[in-house]
């Protein structure tokens, strides 16, 4: 009987620390959303009471004083940045697994070894690359290095998953009459959809919050993407702290929200590849 | 069949040409511009040979950034992966009920999908001396004594910037661990049960030896997420007050983009991809040796 109290006070006491740590997890947020709610004189006068009445107005001033325009630049940014990287990637792994060709192994070291380099050490030459291109200061000074970057990663979780395929059913098909490329979209991306989910998720992950390259590749403020454009955004506003918080609930939802909808998919893109940001 | 002998390389070339271009390149580049004075919208460049090198290791900023980095390791290997690993036994324990379990592990998990810039600008709210969330819960708590300006103050500013990373990655690291122990074969823990083992024993003796790798791995990406850490500090504090939250990605940012100095700034470029090359190499190594 002993050991069962002993569980069960375990088992309290346990329950009790998880719950004080949702607390401490969530009451930031909380803290951040009841008080883009309030006017900004309720904010300064009594920061940690619930709003006396729900003020929206401070999402439409943070929306229509610039947000709206770093909040498409980061869509445009994201889908662009995103489609190409999930398309090249698929490619790339379809080349490496369902063909013999000579060189697959110096090819795919060449890629994956990628993954051990930390671009972001080379901000300089990266820059003055993008100066030569012409390209420094337009979209694709971000919309290339986001690519370029996550390419390893992404060939890495596509290749796990197009290996297991047999090699005869491409054959079959291509016998059949049909070009690889046909192959490739009729057979493969139809069955692989899951992990195209997972990829482009953990990508969205990224391309959404990179602030680095953001930051340093892009000065124009009419392109600049939500992560530098909050930062903009809260030396504009001085003490207009609501605004400002509004601001931050908008440009965190969208990936709140794809989280809480499609958990599977992060789960399984975090563990085919352990690597963070 | 002429077709099959040429398209895979059409289809790997994309990849393979962008990956080279903008991955290796630049950081084969930024070795060489390490040795040089150049600045940035000027294409003159003189060599310097290693005085670059010799002027970073006689830089008192560099050796703060270098030991507010190591610190930012330590502090998140302690935190992120030691109460990571713990938070993942509980969640996959008995002591808590599975339908609780999803949700513990998905709002922990909530932090890291958020970007840093807006974790950022959250902390400085948590921070703020008068309205802050901080100061708020130690007036309430009855410890007003401890009230501070967090980020103002040069003894409190690193630490408390350190604190908000962790409050960010102790879910994500929880949820690798996660993974790795929802791995573990049943019988093994069965096998214990029916030597009476207790749960802590059952911890010790077969959870943690059996997430090694995976403790290896968190370890390895937790410490090189410290020494590239820049965001963070760029949004908090810039690196101040004076230069005492400086770290390696400020400080190069700084020296590039600020000072002008390109040559510097590729010369502590190379200093962090030295420390964080090193450490992938062990990571890389680590996770091969588990699959075999």
């Amino acid at each position: 009987m002993n050991k069962k109290k002993y569980f069960l006070a375990s088992k309290v006491l346990i329950n009790i620390v998880l719950f004080i740590l949702i607390l401490i997890v969530l009451y930031p947020l909380y803290w951040t959303i009841i008080n883009s709610l309030k006017t900004n004189n309720e904010l300064f006068a009594s920061p940690f009471s619930i709003p006396h009445k729900l003020n929206f107005s401070n999402y439409i001033s943070a929306w229509n004083q610039g947000l709206s325009q770093y909040f498409l630049n980061s869509v445009y940014v994201s889908v662009v940045a995103i489609g190409i990287t999930v398309f090249l990637s698929a490619l790339c792994a379809y080349g490496l697994t369902q063909f013999d060709i000579k060189g697959k192994n110096v090819i795919f070291m060449i890629v994956l070894g990628g993954l051990m380099l930390s671009p972001e050490v080379a901000l300089v030459s990266l820059y003055k690359i993008l100066q030569t291109l012409h390209l420094y200061n337009t979209r694709w000074a971000m919309i290339i290095p986001y690519i370029a970057f996550k390419l390893p990663f992404c060939v890495f979780l596509m290749r796990s998953y197009f290996i297991s395929f047999p090699k005869d059913m491409e054959e079959a098909a291509t016998i059949d009459g049909c070009n690889s490329f046909q192959v490739f979209y009729k057979i493969i991306v139809p069955i692989s959809l899951p992990i195209f989910a997972s990829t482009a998720i953990m990508d969205a992950l990224f391309v959404w919050n990179e602030f680095t390259y953001a930051l340093v590749f892009v000065e124009d403020k009419t392109i600049q993407t939500i992560p530098v454009g909050l930062m903009a955004f809260r030396d504009s506003l001085n003490t207009d702290w609501a605004v400002l918080l509004a601001g931050i609930t908008i440009a965190t939802l969208p990936m709140v929200i794809l989280f809480l909808c499609m958990q599977k998919y992060f789960v399984k893109g975090l563990t085919s590849g352990a690597v963070k940001g | 069949m002429k077709e099959r002998k040429i398209a895979p390389y059409v289809y790997i070339f994309p990849t393979l040409l962008l990956v080279i271009v903008f991955v290796y390149i630049p950081i084969i580049q930024n070795f060489y511009f390490s040795f040089f004075k150049m600045s940035s919208y000027s294409t003159v460049k003189t060599f310097v040979g290693l005085k670059n090198y010799i002027r970073i290791f006689a830089d008192d900023i560099f050796y703060t950034a270098l030991i507010n980095n190591t610190l930012y390791a330590i502090i998140s290997l302690i935190f992120q992966v030691g109460i990571g690993l713990c938070l993942a036994m509980l969640l996959e324990s008995s002591f808590v009920a599975p339908k609780l379990r999803t949700f513990f592990r998905s709002i922990y998990f909530i932090p890291s999908v958020i970007s840093i810039t807006v974790v950022a600008l959250i902390f400085q709210f948590v921070y703020t001396p008068d309205i802050g969330i901080l100061n708020g819960i130690l007036k309430v708590i009855g410890l007003s004594k401890y009230t501070h300006a967090w980020l103002g103050d040069t003894k409190t500013a690193m630490y408390s910037i350190i604190a908000m990373s962790q409050w960010q990655y102790v879910g994500y690291i929880m949820m690798l661990f996660i993974v790795a122990i929802q791995k573990i074969p049943e019988d093994v823990y069965e096998a214990a049960d029916i030597d009476g083992a207790t749960g802590i024993q059952k911890a010790i003796f077969i959870t943690i030896p059996q997430v090694k790798e995976m403790t290896l791995v968190t370890s390895v990406i937790t410490v090189i997420g410290a020494f590239k850490v820049f965001t963070e500090v760029y949004v908090m504090t810039t690196g101040g007050p004076g230069t005492s939250t400086q770290v390696l990605g400020t400080y190069l940012y700084r020296s590039a983009f600020l000072n002008d100095e390109m040559g510097y700034a590729s010369a502590i470029g190379v200093i962090i991809f030295f420390i964080t090359s090193i450490l992938s190499f062990i990571q890389i190594k680590i996770s091969k040796s588990g699959k075999d």
